[in-house]
């Protein structure tokens, strides 16, 4: 072969390479494209877009990625080059969301929300819509509006096994009902040999939940706020009694060992295989625990308050919400889409198949009677999401580490308040040394 | 006799070097220098991945990251820590094997198919495992401990934060010395055999041949498997996912799992990507006083 042929060679390869990455993305075979994370519901969400093609004629095609953070990952980097698929959804806190609306990937959905006296808004909880809404003169700076569509909600709990309970000697049907009767079962549980509480808190953000449901009961809404805004610093003793709360715990006994470094799947098969007496879970659980033991006997338990100053409130609200992409040649497709996911018949199906709490009020009433116990609590719930501001998140992490020290015996509460300040107080010069580009 | 090459012929092969060279080099630029640039780019701006304004802020992310982030340096110290126990402990026992493998032992094959199982294995997978080994309650090492009449070293030794890094430590090392093991027997089966029989017929003892053929001609097998060592063991990060998480508290914090942390998880990619640049000059550092000093030792010898 010539030199000039080899060469004629390696540049029509160069070619056909570099065009083929340079090559408009192909036509998507599905008429619609949503990418989701719910390992629990692919096969649900699959059925449902069987049905919605039957129903149509128009191809649904669910991506699953996960894990969580993989997704994260995922739709993080489809945002920076524009390769977002038609449906998706946002993980994160209201800082993410708002992110990504002021990037222009999310779609207004506000007025097809509010079409025909606000028909498809009004089938929504209130709670479930409202982590998808921005209220106008938002701390984001993002236009008012509705973002999203929730399909199930959720809220976090206590769950106590009733068979190691009577175990143990407890009253299975008498669970804790104060902060000194939670703490009393560690001495009982641990004579009998049981562990106490086992939870995903190595996966640092179920410690924050666990620790912000503590502070809106011991300090309440409007100084939790404040702190975020800065005007109250995590020194304070009200802050300090949050933190002690876990040095409590340790000291009681109640802990699982190595739940700081506990994944959530790990403390999930722990609790199902009834290796742990009490557990700090959502309400998917409902469903994962009917996977890994369908005989399981647990009871849903209130967080136990501490204070009677503040009512006792806990993490909830929508538990996925679907992002129409703003930039989507089927934006009205995809919007009609999700507002039949949205109707009665989808919302029980998802109830009934996936044990998720309904984000829809029609459906609620025929959810599972396992659910109804998590359905109960659903308006003491909050969400950091729905508060005009959020903490900053190397804050958060500071928290929660520093939550995972005091469990280990480290730290004291106040060394940790101290240091959940300097992060603070280290963001806001972060903050004030930005300059616009 | 020298004969001129007309300028057209010259340009002609010129141009058709650069027709070949330059497949690979798009792709060096599209692969390695343009990510390079971008990282450098956004090392000086704040942007959280998703806004389409990102900060100008200049050096402000390096002199945080040099300044003002000890959590940062508590995880350089912490792979340091690792790598430093990799280098003595994983790599000596690397070579024990490796010796006693190079011996004409029965069954030399097995031993080194399984001594190479673990370093193909994926680290998730690896970390999972031994997540159940180190479990306080039903782990496999208190099980033992308890049956050995030891029960009180008994703990979540991956919880606890005394023992947290060190134990994932020994995971990192029983995953990562196959590699050393295969490349220092591949070094001990290059000395000539001769240097051996010569030393013996002299009267040298084991040690003797050992101290003196051994350890001489393996110097730079030793160099190769230290730096090896090094750059991977700093670069420790699945076996941390998989088992800690980086925790308790920020006890097993490496650099890459903060400068993960960081980018995915606080949302600060221009602080992320100053880390990863700060943390690849600290890995350029010492590979070059590795090579001058393996450069120094050859030439002594």
């Amino acid at each position: 072969m010539t030199p000039r042929r080899m060469l004629g060679g390696v540049l029509a390869l160069a070619v056909v390479l570099g065009g083929g990455g340079c090559a408009a993305r192909p036509e998507q075979a599905a008429d619609l494209v949503v990418w989701h994370w719910m390992t629990d519901r692919e096969e649900a969400l699959q059925t449902l877009a069987a049905r919605y093609q039957e129903l149509t004629g128009v191809r649904v095609q669910f991506e699953l990625y996960a894990p969580s953070d993989v997704y994260t990952q995922k739709i993080q980097a489809a945002a920076q080059t524009a390769t977002l698929p038609d449906i998706y959804g946002v993980l994160g806190e209201s800082r993410d969301f708002a992110g990504f609306v002021k990037g222009g990937h999310v779609r207004d959905l506000t007025a097809s929300m509010l079409q025909q006296d606000g028909a498809w808004r009004h089938r929504f909880f209130e709670r479930a819509l409202a982590m998808s809404t921005f209220e106008p003169g938002n701390a984001y700076g993002v236009p008012s509006g509705i973002y999203g569509v929730p399909l199930d909600m959720m809220n976090i709990q206590l769950l106590y096994n009733k068979r190691l309970f009577r175990q143990a000697g407890l009253d299975p049907d008498r669970p804790p009902e104060t902060w000194e009767e939670l703490l009393a079962l560690g001495d009982r549980l641990e004579a009998a040999g049981i562990q106490g509480l086992v939870s995903g808190w190595g996966e640092i953000w179920l410690i924050d939940c666990f620790a912000s449901n503590y502070a809106w009961n011991v300090m309440g809404r409007d100084k939790v706020i404040a702190t975020i805004q800065g005007r109250v610093q995590y020194t304070d003793p009200d802050w300090i009694r949050v933190f002690r709360l876990f040095a409590e715990l340790r000291e009681a006994g109640l802990l699982a060992q190595g739940v700081v470094t506990m994944v959530n799947k790990v403390a999930e098969q722990t609790f199902a295989m009834e290796r742990a007496a009490l557990a700090f879970n959502g309400s998917w659980c409902v469903n994962v625990y009917r996977g890994m033991n369908p005989n399981l006997e647990y009871g849903v338990l209130l967080p136990p308050r501490v204070s009677e100053a503040h009512p006792m409130m806990i993490w909830g609200g929508a538990g996925t919400s679907l992002v129409v992409n703003a930039r989507s040649r089927h934006g009205g497709e995809a919007e009609q889409f999700l507002r039949w996911m949205t109707d009665k018949d989808q919302q029980v199906f998802l109830a009934s198949t996936t044990l998720n709490l309904p984000a829809t009020r029609q459906a609620v009433e025929e959810i599972p009677e396992v659910l109804a116990a998590f359905a109960d609590d659903m308006d003491r719930s909050f969400h950091p999401s729905v508060l005009p501001v959020s903490e900053y998140p190397a804050v958060l992490e500071a928290f929660d580490k520093g939550i995972q020290s005091i469990i280990t015996g480290e730290l004291t509460p106040e060394e940790v308040g101290r240091q959940v300040q300097a992060a603070k107080e280290r963001e806001l010069k972060r903050e004030s040394r930005r300059v616009a580009p | 006799m020298k004969v001129a090459v007309p300028w057209r012929l010259r340009l002609r092969e010129q141009v058709v070097s650069m027709g070949f060279v330059l497949p690979a080099l798009s792709l060096f630029a599209m692969f390695s220098v343009y990510p390079f640039y971008l990282v450098a780019k956004l090392s000086v701006h704040d942007w959280d991945g998703i806004s389409p304004e990102a900060f100008w802020v200049g050096f402000g992310n390096f002199l945080e990251v040099l300044t003002q982030d000890p959590v940062w340096w508590q995880s350089v110290w912490h792979a340091t820590w690792i790598t430093l126990l990799a280098l003595t402990i994983q790599n000596g026992i690397a070579l024990v094997l490796a010796l006693a493998v190079n011996r004409d032992l029965r069954g030399g094959h097995f031993y080194r198919v399984v001594f190479y199982v673990p370093p193909v294995l994926s680290g998730i997978v690896v970390g999972l495992v031994w997540n159940w080994i180190y479990d306080g309650n039903f782990g496999i090492l208190n099980h033992a401990l308890r049956g050995l009449g030891l029960g009180h070293l008994a703990r979540a030794w991956l919880s606890d934060p005394g023992t947290a890094l060190t134990a994932v430590a020994a995971v990192h090392m029983w995953k990562g010395f196959g590699w050393g093991f295969v490349i220092l027997l591949a070094g001990l089966q290059s000395i000539p055999p001769h240097l051996y029989e010569a030393a013996e017929i002299d009267g040298a003892n084991a040690w003797e041949r050992f101290r003196h053929i051994t350890v001489p001609m393996m110097v730079p097998v030793f160099f190769l498997v230290s730096i090896l060592t090094i750059l991977g063991t700093m670069q420790i990060f699945e076996i941390i996912v998989a088992t800690t998480q980086g925790g308790p508290g920020y006890h097993t914090e490496v650099p890459v799992t903060r400068i993960v942390a960081t980018m995915l998880g606080q949302n600060r990619f221009g602080y992320a990507c100053a880390s990863g640049l700060v943390f690849g000059a600290i890995l350029l550092a010492v590979s070059l006083v590795q090579v001058r000093v393996s450069r120094q030792i050859a030439f002594t010898q």
